[in-house]
């Protein structure tokens, strides 16, 4: 693997990780608990498909084929994606989104973090427009695993429940592969072991703030989103997603 | 409109010397255009109709973000994705913006939401048309945003503050919905294939005529007109209104290069308007009575966001309240 | 009956204006009205700062009392700096 590879690689998986997650909260627009989060969660999503798209333009950028970012995200199909598994997972109910997207959010933060001061100068911008972004959806995200784990007993054992099924795709964002490994090296990836650190520490406290029991350190982790090997969820979603220039190739909208 | 058809409950709109003193120096302050603020004396039925008519308005922003949402899933790319999700904010926003200077007149949003739910209000008819190809987006912005957008102008200057000063941040907010949805139509019928630009005719044939009907009915089938506009709760008639509506647009129309389905439609040098067919106003008065296409998946989709989102908001508040306590101590 | 409290927004545009009422949100602490006033109204960064307050606890004066709250001071001219008529040679102050 060349550093070229390795960096198109890390480009899509954020790209895509942004991409994904980002319409999965469009799923909830109409449908939210409250008026007010049909706001708040417009604008994670809105934040995360910005920061996807400029993500993907530098990943077409540095693939050099002639791709622009909306052929990268709209017809690349489902083992070319490179997303996390865990935002490709069905929304479920108010309390399965806010576990998938606090343990996203507080590993996307300290990732941005890293990334802010990357050799490369490209993905450190990125990084440092998004972290500001992040930072609020991590602050919200996890207000609400706090506030659903200590509020009532019905919020709290759903809560719970949507911890503990979500757990297993957690661990995929802190374990770092060849294309990992060399970008480090290269000085312009992030670290994951000291990422995942940090995420632990936040992520233990949250929950017991939140009166979560975490689930176990030794718990089975799926991988494999970041290689193209992904859950059944994902197909139907680009499907959905890639409906338009799929039903009418060529076609400027 | 955004609220059509809002009843004033008042059968005849009383002359200045028929009226009890409060009355009358609060119609002079309207007169006078004198902006009305929460804590004034004004007639129940002003304030009744007021809650009606904002809320109405309010129910439109909200149910209106499903025709949108629908495609918001599987808009096109990346620039048309970001636009699409921002305009359906700004109409959570409006809605809020609605709710918030409703509450100003001691009305609940929550009960007033309740009345939207069991069907008691109403919002506006458009809204359960279904938006069946991607064009409908463009149409929407430039139809249906439009035809609101000539009323909300007018509504800038309605008597009622909170109100008239939503509508003025709701206006400035706007600008944008109306050119983005004639800019993703004009893109189509500039850049488009064949069938790109069938899906626009197709988009206009079948929206055009439902936009019109967002003015609500005839003048002389109004009877709640003539009270709204002395109070300046409603500043233009429904007719002079889609007039209005319907001379800015042509043009528009001619510049995209489609046409409408209304064989009546000429320019009339004389009136210096254009001429235009009848409404079919049975359609109207069933969708209104809840029979258009999707009156009830519209419904039955925000009855179940707020009855399915119960649980979370009980939690925040419990989750307050122990918070609340835990600080105190 | 409301889920959540109701709280009036106050936002301060531009550093060195005065915070403005701009409307109200629902929330159920006063942490939450911050963000959700944020998000409806701040949303095109019209703020730097933003205030929230149970719209229980404002006091507002009766505008149809607006003459014995309001009156007595139109006549304090002096309080107002074009009371006071100054040579052109002293320029602005």
């Amino acid at each position: 693997m060349t550093e070229q590879q390795a960096l198109f690689e890390y480009l899509l998986r954020l790209g895509d990780s942004g991409t994904i997650l980002s319409q999965r909260l469009c799923e909830w627009i109409g449908n939210a608990p409250a008026l007010e989060e049909e706001l708040a969660i417009g604008n994670v999503a809105l934040d995360l498909l910005g920061q996807a798209r400029a993500w993907l333009e530098y990943a077409a950028e540095v693939e050099g084929a002639g791709r622009d970012a909306d052929a990268l995200a709209f017809l690349r199909h489902e083992r070319e994606y490179r997303n996390l598994l865990i935002v490709e997972q069905a929304n479920g109910n108010f309390a399965d989104t806010m576990a998938r997207q606090y343990l996203f959010d507080a590993w996307h933060y300290f990732m941005l973090q890293a990334l802010c001061t990357s050799a490369d100068e490209r993905i450190a911008a990125i990084a440092a427009k998004g972290l500001k972004e992040v930072t609020y959806h991590l602050r919200r995200s996890s207000a609400w695993v706090k506030r659903l784990g200590d509020g009532t007993e019905e919020s709290h054992a759903k809560m719970q429940d949507a911890i503990d099924e979500i757990w297993t795709y957690s661990g995929e964002m802190l374990i770092g592969d060849e294309a990992d490994q060399l970008l480090l090296e290269a000085g312009i990836g992030a670290d994951l072991e000291q990422v995942k650190q940090q995420w632990q520490a936040h992520v233990t406290a949250t929950l017991a703030e939140a009166t979560l029991t975490q689930p176990a350190e030794d718990s089975y982790m799926q991988t494999g989103g970041k290689q193209g090997y992904h859950t059944e969820q994902l197909g139907f979603l680009l499907a959905e997603m890639q409906y338009l220039p799929r039903a009418y190739p060529g076609a400027s909208w | 409109m955004y609220a059509q058809l809002v009843d004033t409950g008042v059968k005849r709109v009383k002359g200045l010397d028929e009226m009890s003193p409060e009355e009358r120096n609060f119609q002079e302050k309207i007169d006078a255009e004198i902006k009305i603020e929460p804590k004034n004396w004004m007639p129940d039925a002003y304030r009744r109709t007021l809650i009606r008519q904002m809320s109405q308005h309010a129910h439109s922003e909200i149910v209106g973000m499903l025709p949108e949402k629908n495609w918001l899933t599987r808009a096109p790319n990346f620039k048309r994705k970001l636009q699409l999700l921002a305009k359906i904010q700004d109409e959570a926003g409006h809605g809020l913006y609605l709710y918030s200077a409703m509450e100003t007149l001691g009305a609940d949003r929550d009960e007033e939401v309740a009345k939207l739910h069991s069907g008691e209000v109403k919002y506006s008819s458009i809204f359960n048309y279904p938006t069946q190809n991607w064009a409908d987006m463009g149409t929407v912005g430039w139809l249906v945003d439009g035809a609101a957008i000539v009323n909300q102008v007018v509504l800038q200057r309605t008597s009622y503050g909170p109100y008239s000063r939503a509508m003025i941040r709701i206006c400035k907010e706007e600008s944008f919905h109306q050119r983005q949805g004639y800019q993703i139509l004009l893109h189509m019928m500039r850049n488009g294939t064949e069938e790109q630009k069938a899906m626009v005719q197709d988009s206009i044939n079948r929206l055009w005529w439902p936009a019109l009907m967002m003015f609500g009915p005839h003048d002389s089938d109004s009877p709640n007109s003539a009270q709204s506009m002395q109070w300046k709760i409603k500043r233009m008639s429904n007719d002079d209104l889609r007039q209005r509506f319907i001379d800015q647009t042509i043009p528009q129309l001619e510049l995209l290069g489609c046409t409408v389905p209304d064989p009546d439609l000429k320019w009339n040098e004389e009136r210096g308007h254009y001429d235009f067919g009848e409404i079919d106003w049975s359609e109207f008065y069933a969708v209104l009575k809840g029979n258009g296409p999707c009156n009830r998946d519209r419904l039955r989709t925000r009855r179940n966001a707020i009855e399915n989102g119960a649980w979370v908001r009980e939690a925040a508040r419990k989750h307050a309240e122990k918070h609340n306590k835990a600080n105190a101590a | 009956m409301s889920d959540w409290t109701l709280f009036e927004v106050f936002v301060r545009s531009k550093h060195g204006l005065n915070h403005k009422h701009v409307g109200s949100v629902h929330a159920a602490d006063a942490a939450m009205a911050l963000e959700n006033a944020r998000e409806l109204y701040t949303r095109r960064s019209e703020g730097v700062s933003i205030w929230v307050v149970p719209s229980k606890q404002i006091t507002a004066s009766s505008p149809d009392e607006k003459e014995p709250l309001f009156d007595p001071a139109d006549d304090k001219v002096y309080r107002h700096a074009t009371f006071y008529d100054l040579p052109k040679e002293v320029g602005h102050m």
